[in-house]
C-alpha cells in the first residue's frame, strides 16, 4: 500500500494505460462481435463452427498468441490489443447470439405484424431485449481483458502488469503488492459498473 | 367501406403436398365480426396472416376496401390492421403505456395526442390507466396482458382487427369475461374483425358470421343459427355439435318466441328476462323457479310472456 501512497502519479500513469488498452479492445471486439453474431443468428448451421473456432482460440496461452502476433502487429500495445480482441469474440458473440435467439417469437411477429420496419424492429424491439445479456458478456470480457493486459507490459505496452514485472525483477514486493492491489480494484470496478448497468437493463420482473 | 375480400387466395408451402390454404373465396362485411373456426392445421391462421402480408398467397388476390393489398406497403398496411396474437407478445421491456403508444408512434402522432389516446383505451379495456399505465407485462395476469393487447391492437383506431386465437392460453372463466368485453366493445366500435378460434362455443358467441375450414377450405360461411340449422354437411353438423337443442336455444332471442302481453296482464311477481336475452336463459329460468310463465320486459317495461311450450315450439320450428 506505501508503494501506491509515495508514488501516485505513476501509478494513475499506468492505470490509465491500463484502461485505455482495456477500453480500445472493448470497443474492436464489440465492434467485431456484434456483424459475427448477426451472421450466426441468421445463418443457425455457422453456429457450432463459429462458437467452437472461437472457443478454441480461448484456449491458445495469452502469452503465445501475443508473441504469435507481434510479428505482424509489432513489439507494441497493438499485439496485445489484438490478441485481447480475439480472447473476448468467444464471450461476447456467445452471449450476443443467445441472447438474439432468447427473445420470444410472439413478440418479433407482434412487432412485424404492428407494422415497424426492419430498422424499427432492431431498435426498438431486438436492442433493448438483447441488451442485459450483452452487457453481461462486456462484463466478463472486460475483466478477461483487464487480466490479460497485465501480460501488455513485457510487450512494451505498459499499464499495471509494469508494476509486477519491474517488481518481480528488482525483488521489490512492494510494487508487486501494489500492481496486484491496482488491478484487482480496476476488475472489481468494472465488474460492479457493468453489473450495475445489467441490471439496469434488464425489464421488470414479476411482482410474485 | 371497411371490408375484406378474398378472391380465389391460395398458399402452397413448399415441400408440403396439399396447400395450406386452396381457393378461397369470400367477403366479410365492413363492422362484422367473422369467426374463422375448424380443427388445427386446417389453415385459418394462415388465411388471417395473409391479410396483414405476414404470409403471401402464392395465388389469389386479397382487397381492403376495394384496394388490392398487393399494391401497399406492409408497413403502411400493418399499421392500419390491429393485430392480436394468442400470447399477448407485449414487449416485455415496454411498460403497459409504451405497448399501447406503439402504433400511434409508427403513425407519427403528437406526444400529447399519443397520452391522451392510451388513457382512453386503457379505460376502455377497464384497467385503470393511473394504476396500469406504468406497470411492465410481466406485472400483469394473463387476462390484463391480454386487455392490454387489446388496448394495443386498438391503439391507431384502425378498421380492421384479426386476432388469432387471443384467448387460448387463458383459463375458462376469464376467457369468457374477455368474449363478454369483446361483444361489448365491438357494440361500440362497429370494427371489421376476422377472429381465428377453434373452440366452438366462442365461435357461437362472438361471430356475427362463422367461417368453416377443414383441410385449408371454406366448407361453410354462415351465420350460427343457419350453421346450425343447416349445416352444409356433416362435418360441420359434427364440428357445431348441431344436435344439441341446447346449444340451438342459446342462439334464439326470447322476443322471437313471447306471445304479447294479455290486456288484463297483472305483474304478480312473475320471473323475468330482457327481449334480448336468449332462450336457453329463459328455459333454465323456467326451470329452476318452477315458474308456468315468465314476463319478458324491455327496459323495465313488460312486453310479454314466456312458456315452457314456446320454448318447445321454437326448438321444434328452428329444424322444420
Amino acid at each position: 500500500m506505501s508503494y501506491l501512497r509515495d508514488n501516485p502519479a505513476e501509478v494513475l500513469t499506468l492505470l490509465l494505460q491500463h484502461i485505455q488498452m482495456t477500453g480500445i479492445t472493448l470497443l474492436v471486439a464489440v465492434f467485431v462481435a456484434v456483424p459475427i453474431a448477426l451472421i450466426v443468428t441468421r445463418y443457425q448451421w455457422l453456429e457450432i463452427p463459429v462458437i467452437g473456432f472461437l472457443g478454441i482460440l480461448y484456449t491458445i496461452p495469452s502469452l503465445a498468441l501475443i508473441i504469435f502476433l507481434v510479428p505482424l502487429f509489432g513489439l507494441n500495445a497493438t499485439s496485445v490489443i489484438a490478441a485481447m480482441v480475439l480472447y473476448t469474440q468467444v464471450i461476447l458473440v456467445r452471449n450476443l447470439t443467445v441472447g438474439l435467439a432468447g427473445i420470444s417469437p410472439a413478440v418479433l411477429e407482434a412487432a412485424k405484424g404492428m407494422g415497424m420496419s426492419h430498422w424499427q424492429r432492431w431498435w426498438w424491439v431486438q436492442v433493448p431485449l438483447v441488451m442485459p445479456v450483452f452487457i453481461a458478456g462486456l462484463r466478463i470480457a472486460a475483466v478477461v481483458a483487464i487480466a490479460i493486459a497485465t501480460i501488455g507490459a513485457k510487450f512494451n505496452a505498459g499499464g499495471l502488469g509494469t508494476l509486477l514485472f519491474d517488481g518481480i525483477q528488482t525483488n521489490r514486493l512492494d510494487k508487486i503488492w501494489a500492481g496486484s492491489i491496482a488491478v484487482a480494484a480496476l476488475a472489481f470496478a468494472v465488474n460492479g459498473l457493468l453489473l450495475w448497468l445489467e441490471q439496469r437493463s434488464t425489464p421488470v420482473k414479476a411482482l410474485n | 367501406m371497411g371490408n375484406i375480400q378474398f378472391e380465389q387466395v391460395t398458399l402452397q408451402f413448399s415441400g408440403v403436398s396439399r396447400p395450406a390454404v386452396n381457393s378461397v373465396t369470400c367477403q366479410v362485411h365492413a363492422g362484422e365480426l367473422a369467426v374463422i373456426l375448424g380443427p388445427s392445421g386446417c389453415g385459418k391462421t394462415t388465411l388471417l396472416k395473409m391479410v396483414n402480408r405476414l404470409y403471401e398467397p402464392t395465388s389469389g388476390r386479397i382487397c381492403i376496401d376495394g384496394q388490392d393489398i398487393q399494391r401497399l406497403q406492409p408497413t403502411k398496411l400493418r399499421q392500419k390492421i390491429g393485430y392480436v396474437i394468442q400470447q399477448s407478445g407485449l414487449f416485455p421491456h415496454m411498460s403497459v403505456a409504451e405497448n399501447v403508444a406503439v402504433v400511434p408512434k409508427l403513425l407519427k402522432w403528437p406526444k400529447t395526442r399519443i397520452q391522451a389516446r392510451v388513457d382512453e383505451l386503457l379505460h376502455l379495456v377497464k384497467l385503470p390507466p393511473r394504476e396500469y399505465r406504468d406497470r411492465y407485462p410481466s406485472q400483469l395476469s394473463g387476462g390484463q396482458q391480454q386487455r392490454v393487447g387489446i388496448a394495443r391492437a386498438l391503439a391507431g383506431d384502425p378498421e380492421y382487427m384479426l386476432m388469432d386465437e387471443p384467448f387460448g392460453a387463458i383459463d375458462a372463466i376469464t376467457r369468457r369475461a374477455l368474449q363478454t368485453e369483446i361483444i361489448r366493445l365491438q357494440q361500440q366500435l362497429q370494427k371489421t374483425i376476422l377472429f381465428v378460434s377453434h373452440d366452438v362455443e366462442e365461435a357461437l358467441r362472438l361471430g356475427d358470421r362463422i367461417l368453416v375450414m377443414q383441410a385449408g377450405q371454406i366448407v361453410q360461411f354462415d351465420t350460427p343459427f343457419n350453421l346450425l340449422t343447416q349445416p352444409a354437411d356433416p362435418f360441420v353438423h359434427n364440428l357445431l355439435g348441431a344436435d344439441d337443442m341446447v346449444r340451438q336455444l342459446g342462439l334464439l332471442k326470447v322476443a322471437s318466441a313471447m306471445t304479447e302481453l294479455p290486456a288484463n296482464y297483472a305483474n304478480d311477481n312473475q320471473p323475468s328476462l330482457e327481449s334480448d336475452d336468449n332462450l336457453r336463459d329463459a328455459l333454465s329460468l323456467i326451470l329452476k323457479t318452477g315458474a308456468p310463465e315468465i314476463s319478458v320486459t324491455r327496459n323495465g317495461e313488460p312486453i310479454g310472456l314466456l312458456t315452457l311450450d314456446h320454448i318447445r315450439m321454437s326448438a321444434v320450428g328452428a329444424n322444420v
